[in-house]
């Protein structure tokens, strides 16, 4: 496992741990007080292993509901997600979610905080050293043993982050994982998730309503409706990595998606 | 140090040392002179001849009031140098002063000026009394009543506890356990007293029931609220990790409800402590209770205030001690209730 993450990271060559995912025919509803409530209406969408897609749309359109049915956190009412060919029936550690609050366990250290999945599996005490590794990748080595309510909100992000991460999941699932953070720490933040994806090689989903975020970070677009969210456009962006957030072409991209959103009339 | 150890108080702040302070000083010399006064005022002062009996122990209470006011002399000394016990003795000091005006005026309305009414108010020296003549069988009292705390609160808390976990985490279990608890545990336990020395076959097996079963209603309520409201985010986060069923339940349902848990230990750890004290003074014949029941009968009213003392400072003791625990225990969370 060490072995191959490393390779990984030397970049020699070896085949990206990231699945598909395909997503067919997906419409999902709520039960608000016995009356069914639509969140997703018939989405369609194939991501490739490896690849960064970005969902965009307007808040409370369902784009959420959407990775929590990716997640295996809840079933879609109607359709088939798979993952590597594997339908989605239950939450597997091989797709983490990162939420929009770190959701660290306050009674945890931030150490064992993120060893969380390698305890739960029974896998911990093999592989100690990984936890170390992931702290150090998001820049937490000297914080293990501090409590969540010591750290920053972008702290307790990374420590969310490294949490994921020492799962090596195959597709990492990001639910806004930014909102929440000022807007310096968000940026540096952008920069840090697209180089680990780049080393690493996941699939990424990423939700967001951060316009700029979505271009800067991802290989395809994906526009949502208002609710029931509908897939309104796809926008590719196949600007090679990494990129400046000054790029003319992002510019461009933005004003096509705003304008899918009907924001366009300030641009 | 890293940025996040921001532990530190004024109380940790050092002060340079062997240097004599002042307001320790200032202080010390009030506390000790307050306490002086008091020794004076007992020994030089003639006690008033009530009854028939000579008072005991009044030569041995006066030495002892000597030896207290000698001993804050020193302790103001060795504080004015060592900051720690100066520190203590600062604080300490307002609160040795009204203490001081107490003793004294104590003494003066019983033992000097018999003012107070005889049998009801004992002086000072009446209660060194009860310690010294008395303390085999308050000793013992204090055994028998911890055994039975002990017994009744654990095996309560423990019942709690499971009760709480099964119906904050299982609905069905909750739908039969619910009822029966929001019937049942209402009841002050004191008021099922006379039907359990009834229905058990010893009023000490009676009153670890009721002891536990006072326990048990609280812990049981905020066992089950803090598993009841715990984030729900928390199990997303562990199922997309690969957490099962016992992994979700002992390690984070539990954990997260802990600090409820403990609201709830407190609460039956005070309502312990009455069901206790009614029990031995209605059918268990051991334990402070009865002794104070006994004390009464007798009219040995220094007795029942020697044995009030000894249960405040118990109880007291054991509500630290339950604080101690938490702060062992849930020591990531900001303190929520104070002792």
């Amino acid at each position: 496992m060490v072995a191959a993450q490393t390779l990984v990271q030397a970049g020699a060559g070896a085949p990206p741990p990231g699945a598909d995912v395909s997503i067919a025919g997906v419409s999902h509803a709520f039960d608000l007080d016995g009356r069914p409530l639509p969140v997703l209406d018939d989405i369609d969408l194939a991501i490739a292993a490896g690849e960064f897609v970005a969902l965009l749309g307007p808040s409370g359109c369902g784009k959420s509901t959407l990775l929590r049915l990716v997640a295996g956190l809840e079933q879609p009412s109607q359709g088939k997600i798979a993952a590597a060919g594997a339908e989605i029936t239950t939450p597997d550690p091989s797709r983490v979610v990162v939420f929009q609050d770190p959701t660290l366990y306050p009674w945890r250290t931030v150490w064992r905080n993120v060893a969380l999945g390698l305890e739960a599996r029974g896998l911990l005490a093999s592989r100690k050293g990984r936890v170390d590794d992931a702290l150090k990748t998001v820049g937490l080595a000297g914080f293990e043993r501090a409590f969540p309510r010591q750290l920053s909100g972008g702290m307790a992000q990374r420590a969310a982050l490294a949490r994921a991460l020492v799962n090596d999941p195959s597709v990492l699932i990001l639910d806004e994982p930014l909102g929440k953070l000022d807007s310096l720490t968000r940026i540096a933040m952008q920069t840090e998730i697209v180089e680990l994806w780049r080393q690493r090689g996941f699939t990424a989903l990423l939700v967001t309503h951060d316009v700029e975020e979505a271009f800067f970070l991802a290989q395809r677009v994906i526009v949502l409706s208002e609710r029931p969210a509908r897939i309104k456009a796809e926008i590719v962006n196949d600007l090679p990595y990494p990129r400046h957030r000054g790029d003319p072409r992002l510019a461009e991209l933005r004003g096509q998606a705003l304008a899918h959103l009907g924001l366009d009339a300030s641009w | 140090m890293s940025p996040f150890e921001q532990t530190g108080s004024a109380a940790d702040f050092d002060r340079p040392r062997l240097q004599a302070d002042g307001s320790v000083l200032a202080r010390g010399a009030l506390a000790t002179a307050a306490w002086t006064a008091v020794a004076a005022s007992v020994t030089l002062l003639a006690n008033k001849k009530i009854g028939f009996a000579e008072p005991l122990y009044v030569g041995e209470t006066n030495a002892g009031f000597i030896g207290w006011a000698v001993l804050l002399a020193l302790a103001t000394a060795v504080g004015a140098l060592w900051p720690p016990l100066g520190r203590r003795l600062v604080r300490a000091a307002p609160w040795l002063v009204v203490l001081a005006l107490f003793v004294g005026i104590w003494d003066l309305l019983t033992a000097k000026l018999g003012l107070l009414p005889v049998p009801f108010f004992a002086p000072p020296s009446a209660l060194v009394e009860v310690y010294a003549e008395d303390w085999p069988r308050l000793g013992e009292s204090v055994l028998h009543s911890l055994r039975l705390l002990a017994l009744g609160f654990l095996f309560g808390a423990a019942a709690g506890f499971v009760t709480g976990v099964a119906i904050g985490w299982s609905r069905g279990l909750g739908y039969w356990v619910h009822p029966v608890l929001r019937f049942l545990g209402p009841i002050p336990s004191t008021a099922l007293l006379p039907m359990a020395f009834f229905f058990f076959p010893s009023s000490f097996s009676a009153a670890i029931f009721l002891i536990a079963l006072a326990t048990w209603f609280p812990v049981t309520v905020l066992t089950w609220s803090g598993v009841a409201s715990v984030d729900k985010a928390y199990y997303d986060v562990a199922r997309t990790l690969g957490a099962g069923r016992s992994f979700l339940i002992f390690k984070v349902a539990i954990p997260a409800a802990l600090p409820h848990v403990f609201v709830g230990l407190f609460m039956g750890l005070g309502a312990s402590f009455s069901v206790l004290v009614a029990a031995e003074m209605m059918g268990v014949k051991s334990g402070l209770g009865y002794y104070l029941q006994w004390a009464q009968g007798w009219a040995a009213y220094a007795n029942m205030y020697g044995a009030l003392i000894v249960m405040a400072l118990i109880f007291s003791g054991l509500i630290t001690l339950l604080f101690a625990l938490r702060d062992r225990l849930l020591g990531w969370q900001k303190d929520v209730v104070k002792w």
